[in-house]
């Protein structure tokens, strides 16, 4: 299982050729306090960099993109009475959506934790 | 992850942005700065949710200092001349306005559109007005051509302004407001002079969030002592602008900006109490024959509040459908808090404005459902 991250605060974690995305725990501090989550539709398909996902704060709406390309394989239903979740269990429990990855070749433009520690620490 | 822009004050920042007296006080409390109203302002130090729900139930100080104060005098002291000019440049009634009593007005174009809203209080040499940030330096410009050149406008740059809103305000502000009178003489928009750990204070009994509150201004550089004094009791935060504006609209009070602009005139923004009853028969304010005309007929459209259905919030901009007609627009929105579901204000037409009324917002290509509710969401516990 190896994780990567995204420069939009994306977190994926893989397994295979199934993907677990989330938005880092860096991006959710960012975000305060989400009230609400709208995930993707199982079985869409999706490529690398689309919207698919929002989540909402009490400030604001922010977009999620998938980090790869492929079908939404299934999508977290938690965050449906818990959206929460996403605050207290980021890199978790609070995962957004699973994706079959039609293209593992995009995981190598994607950074490492030790990569995406850096990244942070220089925003 | 990209987050939409939910505070853009319409391109008015200065380019420069500007450091208020508290600044280092905020970043030391934790707070997370960011640009507002041309200033490095706080929108929250622990969480907007924790923050909103603790100003319900304790006290939260809330910096408000980006505000303008301006102060309008003159040499002669209040004369008729300067309570006339006064009123030819807004809609307010100065023969009811006591000393110490600051009341809520609008600055109004030529054609009746909202300029700011302001409040303004007699003091016994002349007008103390609190307008908003983002608008001062405007605000400022507007009242120097309606005012004649012997009515001095004086921006106290150097003030700084707090706010102290909840249930436990009263109890934290007492220990410290020293005065001939106690501070339990000012009900809601009441104010006076006092002392803060020695320091002058003007302290007013009001503010923006639907609570029992204060609003204190005092010179800039006792601003940290002051707000250091306030949160050493036990009841007392310091709160972000993000709460303050969660607050606001479960208050039911418009934000100028948002809900008010030059594009919403006083009947549809639902500000009839603020063109004081003698100035709706005479007029002779800027924009009284529109606003006027809008007393006697009414307006197409209204400012009301929208309650959804489900958890998704609609944000400023979103489009209001009755059926497959496009009614209005959405002018607030966010996240209750308070009522844990998402609120919104908007314009609507106003045969549409009744109380339940069925409505559906457009966002992001979903269609939510909401109904008209009475405003405030949250009932005021002003302390009349």
């Amino acid at each position: 299982m190896t994780r990567y991250f995204s420069e939009d605060h994306e977190w994926i974690e893989v397994e295979g050729d199934l993907g677990t995305v989330g938005i880092t725990d860096y991006a959710q501090g960012q975000l305060g306090d989400i009230t609400f989550v709208e995930v993707p539709a199982e079985g869409a398909s999706v490529s690398k960099g689309d919207s698919v996902s929002v989540v909402d704060s009490v400030k604001a709406a922010s977009d999620v993109y998938t980090p790869v390309s492929g079908t939404i394989a299934a999508v977290n239903e938690a965050l449906v009475d818990q959206p929460e979740l996403v605050n207290t269990e980021a890199e978790t429990g609070g995962w957004l959506f699973r994706v079959t990855l039609s293209d593992a070749a995009e995981l190598g433009t994607l950074m490492d934790e030790a990569a995406y520690k850096s990244y942070v620490d220089s925003l | 992850m990209s987050e939409y822009p939910v505070t853009d004050e319409d391109g008015l920042e200065p380019i420069e942005i500007l450091t208020l007296p508290l600044d280092a006080w905020h970043r030391g409390k934790g707070g997370r700065m960011v640009e507002f109203a041309g200033y490095h302002m706080p929108v929250q130090y622990e969480g907007i949710m924790a923050e909103h729900l603790w100003t319900r139930e304790n006290a939260g100080l809330f910096d408000v200092s980006h505000m303008g104060q301006v102060y309008v005098s003159s040499d002669d002291g209040i004369t008729p001349a300067v309570e006339a000019a006064l009123e030819a440049a807004l809609p307010i009634d100065l023969a009811t306005l006591k000393i110490g009593a600051p009341r809520y007005s609008l600055l109004l174009d030529e054609e009746g559109g909202i300029l700011d809203d302001l409040m303004v209080t007699r003091w016994k040499t002349g007008f103390y007005l609190v307008v908003n940030g983002a608008t001062k330096w405007d605000d400022i410009g507007t009242l120097r051509e309606l005012l004649p050149d012997d009515v001095t406008i004086n921006h106290l740059e150097d003030n700084a302004l707090l706010a102290l809103q909840g249930p436990k305000a009263f109890a934290a502000l007492e220990r410290h407001a020293k005065s001939e009178y106690p501070l339990s003489a000012l009900t809601f928009m009441k104010g006076g002079q006092f002392t803060l750990g020695g320091v002058d204070a003007w302290i007013s009994r009001s503010g923006y969030t639907g609570e029992d509150g204060f609003e204190i201004a005092i010179p800039g550089e006792s601003a940290a002592m002051v707000a250091d004094l306030l949160c050493g009791e036990p009841e007392v935060k310091p709160i972000g602008l993000g709460a303050r504006d969660s607050l606001r609209l479960e208050a039911g009070l418009p934000l100028y900006g948002h809900d008010l602009s030059p594009e919403t005139s006083v009947i549809d923004a639902d500000l009839k109490f603020a063109v004081n009853k003698r100035r709706r028969t005479e007029g002779g304010f800027p924009g009284s024959d529109r606003v006027l005309k809008d007393f006697a007929e009414g307006t197409a459209r209204k400012r009301i509040g929208l309650v959804i259905e489900g958890r998704m919030a609609a944000r400023e901009g979103a489009k209001v459908f009755s059926g497959d007609q496009e009614v209005g627009i959405v002018t607030s929105g966010g996240f209750s808090p308070s009522l844990q579901q998402p609120i919104a204000m908007a314009y609507v037409d106003t045969a549409l404005t009744a109380e339940g009324t069925a409505l559906t917002i457009e966002m992001r290509g979903k269609q939510l459902p909401a109904k008209v509710a009475a405003m405030p969401f949250v009932p005021h516990r002003y302390h009349r």
